[in-house]
């Protein structure tokens, strides 16, 4: 499946926009995406190992949050798993 | 300091787009490429803002409408360099609020303060950092490109 990276971690991809993994889930695809990549853990997943609350995982057009299995949903090999910090603020 | 480019009718109209919505925050997103480590705007895309409960002095975009956008942009061959609101009656600097709730490290937040529904100061800061512990805001030049025939996008939403 293709993971989608949003600007602010391209840094910790070699500048790549997208990256192709093979997992069964989201959650394999998170792993397999930072296997290799322990500062980019850092940035998506919190001391407890859960993903941080600003960061949005879509599962195609789908928030991760609202699928029954979230993190456990079962993804094919032509979905997308877009990563989208939040963007919000106010005077 | 950094400098955000900008063609004129992207910053004529995420300033316009400000005095729309007043006394409301508007927001948007900026698309272009990086060149040298520095964003050149190539389009904008008007948001919805969600926090309709208290839209004078909180904007939030919709994460699946970034989404799309980013979709769009990845077509497009741009990438999202950053993001613009208005704040109403308000200076055009970066709140607590901002800061608590920027994360797109490495991209610019663009603010303009719209004073009695009239664009005033528009000012771009770059979210700085390597990580969420250590960012900072850093105040940007802005360079209008005026020979530039760029236009926003359609709206999103």
């Amino acid at each position: 499946m293709t993971i989608i990276i949003p600007t602010p971690l391209r840094q910790f991809v070699d500048g790549q926009s997208k990256i192709e993994v093979s997992a069964p889930t989201v959650k394999g695809a998170l792993d397999a995406l930072t296997l290799d990549r322990p500062e980019l853990r850092k940035h998506l997943f919190n001391a407890e190992g859960k993903v941080r609350a600003f960061v949005n995982l879509y599962l195609n057009d789908e928030d991760i949050r609202y699928l029954p299995q979230k993190e456990d949903s079962v993804v094919l090999e032509s979905d997308t798993l877009t990563i989208i910090p939040s963007i919000a603020g106010g005077c | 300091m950094s400098v955000l480019h900008i063609p004129r009718a992207i910053y004529d109209a995420l300033r316009a787009h400000g005095e729309e919505t007043y006394p409301h925050e508007c927001c948007g997103v900026l698309l272009g490429e990086s060149v040298t480590g520095e964003w050149r705007v190539k389009s904008s895309v008007r948001a919805g803002n969600m926090r309709t409960d208290s839209a004078h002095n909180r904007y939030m975009i919709d994460p699946v409408e970034l989404v799309r956008i980013q979709r769009d942009a990845m077509r497009q061959g741009l990438d999202i360099a950053g993001f613009y609101h208005s704040h109403p009656d308000h200076p055009a600097q970066w709140s607590p609020t901002d800061f608590a709730e920027a994360h797109w490290i490495g991209c610019s937040y663009v603010i303009t303060e719209v004073a009695n529904g009239k664009a005033a100061i528009t000012n771009s800061f770059r979210l700085a950092g390597a990580a969420e512990e250590d960012k900072r805001f850093e105040p940007q030049t802005i360079e209008i490109d005026e020979a530039s025939t760029a236009t926003p996008s359609e709206s999103h939403n």
